[in-house]
C-alpha cells in the first residue's frame, strides 16, 4: 500500500466519521466542532490532489463561516435546556418526502453521469498557480463566475435587510 | 528526497521555532521594560542583570503553580483550547523568508522553512484557525465572563480579517504573487511597498492589532469588565500558553508587516554587499535588517498599548465594518486604475 493511499484512507475515515458525528451529537457546539474537523480533512483531500490554493481557500472560507455558526449557536440557541423539540407530524412527513426527492435526484445524476477522466489532456500549465487559475476563471468561465458573485451579493444584501429593524410607522 | 535536504530543512525549522519562542519570551520582558520606561518606572530588575532572566522566572512560576480546573462538562475541549492557540501561533512562521540564502558546506540553504506558492494565503488560513483556540477554550470554561470574552474575540477577528484580506488585495495586484519570497525579492534596495501602498499598510497595521488582541482592541480580555476575558478560568501553564500565543502572534504580525511593506530582509546596498563581501555576510546583515525592522514594529505595538485607551465595543465594530472595509475597497479601485492607466487612456481615446 502506498503512502498516498494510507493518507487517503485515514483522511476519508476522519471525514466520514466527523460528518456523521456532526449530525448525531446532541450538543450544537460539539456539532460545529466536528464540522470544522470534517472540513479540514476535506482540505487535506485537496492537498492530496495537489491543489494547494483550493485547500487553503477552503480552510479560510469555512473556518470563518463556521466561526459565525458558532457565534449564532451560542447567541441564538438556549444551550441550557437540552430537550427534544416536538415537531408536528406534517413537518416530519415533509422532511421525509423532501429527503426522498433529493435521493431521487442524486440517483438520477449518478446513473446518467459519464466518466470524463479519459478526456483530460495535459496542457503543461501549472494549475496550482493563482495566475493561471485567475486567467481560466475570468476568460473561459467569465459568465458563471460573475453569476456566482451576483448570487453572493444578493445573499449579503438579503442578510443585511433581514437583520435591520423595521421602522414603526406612525 | 535526499537526507541532506531533510536535515537542512529540519535545522531551519527548529531554528525558526526556537527564534519564535525566544522572541515571545523576551517580548514579555520588553513589554514590562517599555511600560516602565513610558510610565517613568524602573521595571523588572531583580532576576539577572536588567531583569533579563525575568521570562525564565515567570515560566518557572507558571509551571510550578497549582493546576486548577473549573467544573466543566467539556474537560477535553478545555485542554484543547490553549493547545490550538499555541500551535497555530507557531505554525505561521513557516512561510516567512528570514533571508535570501546562505552558502554553507557547498550548497545553498534557503532561509525559509518552505516557499509556498500561496504563502500569504497560508498565513491567513492559519490565523483564521487560531480563533478556534480562544473560542473553544472560552466556551469550555463554563464561565459567563470567559464566554463573553471569547465571543468578543471571535467576532472581532472575523470582522477585521475581512478588512485585512481586502487591504492585502491591493498589494497583490501590484506584486502579482502570493509568495512571500517573491514579494521580498521584488522590494530589493529601497523599493519598499509602503511607499506605493501607504493606505494598505495602515489598514493592515490596524487589523494586525485587532487580530493579535492588542490594545486598543483588547476587549476580549479587558479586566475592568470581564475579569480576565477568555482565559479567566485558566491557571498555571495553560494560561501561560494563551499569553505566550498572544506574544508569538505579535511577533509574527510584526515580521509579516516588515516583509510585506518594509522590504523584508532587503537593505540599501545589499547587491553591493553580495558582490564585495560574499553571500553569507550579506545575508546575515539582511537577517539583522529584518530583525531590526520587526523589533521596531514590536516596540510600536507596545508603545500603542501604553498610550491609547481601549475602544468601546460598538466603536470597534464601527471602525472595522464602516471605515476600514470601504477604505480598503477604495484602495483596490485606485490601485486598479493606476495599474491599467495606459489601457484606460487608450480606451478613452486620450
Amino acid at each position: 500500500m502506498s503512502l498516498v493511499l494510507i493518507i487517503f484512507s485515514v483522511l476519508s475515515a476522519i471525514t466520514l466519521a466527523t460528518a456523521f458525528l456532526t449530525i448525531f451529537s446532541k450538543n450544537p457546539i460539539h456539532s460545529a466542532i466536528y464540522l470544522v474537523i470534517c472540513f479540514f480533512s476535506i482540505a487535506g483531500h485537496y492537498l492530496l490532489l495537489n491543489a494547494q490554493f483550493l485547500a487553503i481557500v477552503h480552510v479560510i472560507v469555512y473556518s470563518g463561516a463556521i466561526m459565525i455558526l458558532f457565534l449564532f449557536t451560542i447567541m441564538l440557541m438556549n444551550l441550557n435546556e437540552q430537550r427534544e423539540v416536538h415537531r408536528p407530524r406534517i413537518t416530519r412527513l415533509g422532511a421525509i418526502v423532501s429527503f426522498c426527492l433529493i435521493c431521487l435526484v442524486l440517483i438520477a445524476i449518478f446513473i446518467n453521469s459519464k466518466p470524463i477522466v479519459g478526456e483530460y489532456t495535459t496542457t503543461g500549465e501549472d494549475y496550482q498557480s493563482i495566475k493561471v487559475l485567475g486567467k481560466v476563471l475570468l476568460n473561459e468561465y467569465m459568465v458563471p463566475f460573475e453569476f456566482a458573485s451576483i448570487l453572493l451579493l444578493v445573499a449579503m444584501i438579503g442578510a443585511v435587510l433581514l437583520s435591520k429593524k423595521e421602522k414603526l410607522e406612525k | 528526497m535526499d537526507s541532506t535536504f531533510i536535515i537542512e530543512k529540519s535545522v531551519v525549522i527548529v531554528t525558526v521555532f526556537a527564534l519564535t519562542m525566544l522572541m515571545a519570551m523576551y517580548s514579555t520582558w520588553a513589554e514590562r521594560k517599555v511600560a516602565a520606561w513610558l510610565q517613568d518606572r524602573v521595571g523588572p530588575n531583580r532576576a539577572g542583570p536588567m531583569g533579563l532572566f525575568q521570562p525564565l522566572a515567570d515560566g518557572l512560576k507558571l509551571f510550578a503553580k497549582e493546576e486548577f480546573e473549573p467544573n466543566t462538562p467539556n474537560r477535553f475541549l478545555f485542554f484543547v483550547g490553549p493547545a490550538i492557540a499555541m500551535s497555530t501561533a507557531l505554525m505561521t512562521s513557516a512561510v516567512i523568508p528570514w533571508g535570501d540564502r546562505l552558502h554553507l558546506f557547498g550548497r545553498d540553504i534557503l532561509l525559509q522553512a518552505t516557499d509556498l506558492n500561496i504563502g500569504l494565503l497560508y498565513f491567513f488560513g492559519v490565523v483564521s484557525v487560531g480563533i478556534y483556540g480562544i473560542m473553544i477554550g472560552g466556551w469550555a470554561s463554563n464561565n459567563k465572563f470567559s464566554l463573553i470574552g471569547s465571543v468578543r474575540a471571535a467576532s472581532q477577528m472575523v470582522s477585521y480579517e475581512i478588512a485585512m484580506g481586502l487591504s492585502i488585495i491591493a498589494l497583490l495586484m501590484m506584486t502579482g504573487t502570493l509568495s512571500l519570497k517573491e514579494i521580498s525579492v521584488q522590494q530589493a534596495g529601497m523599493d519598499w511597498n509602503v511607499f506605493y501602498q501607504p493606505l494598505s499598510f495602515i489598514i493592515f497595521l490596524i487589523c494586525a492589532f485587532a487580530e493579535a488582541n492588542r490594545t486598543p482592541f483588547d476587549l476580549p480580555e479587558c479586566e475592568t469588565e470581564l475579569i480576565g476575558g477568555y482565559h479567566t478560568e485558566y491557571s498555571s501553564m495553560k494560561m501561560g500558553f494563551f499569553l505566550f500565543a498572544e506574544y508569538a502572534n505579535m511577533f509574527i504580525s510584526s515580521t509579516l508587516l516588515a516583509v510585506l511593506f518594509f522590504g523584508g530582509y532587503n537593505y540599501p546596498g545589499m547587491s553591493w554587499a553580495v558582490e564585495n563581501w560574499g553571500v553569507n555576510i550579506a545575508n546575515i546583515i539582511g537577517f539583522g535588517a529584518l530583525f531590526v525592522k520587526l523589533c521596531g514594529f514590536i516596540f510600536f505595538f507596545m508603545w500603542v498599548r501604553w498610550t491609547i485607551p481601549r475602544f468601546r465595543y460598538d466603536q470597534l465594530m464601527h471602525l472595522g465594518w464602516k471605515i476600514l472595509i470601504p477604505l480598503s475597497i477604495i484602495n483596490i479601485v485606485i490601485t486598479g486604475i493606476v495599474i491599467l492607466r495606459a489601457d484606460l487612456a487608450a480606451f478613452l481615446g486620450l
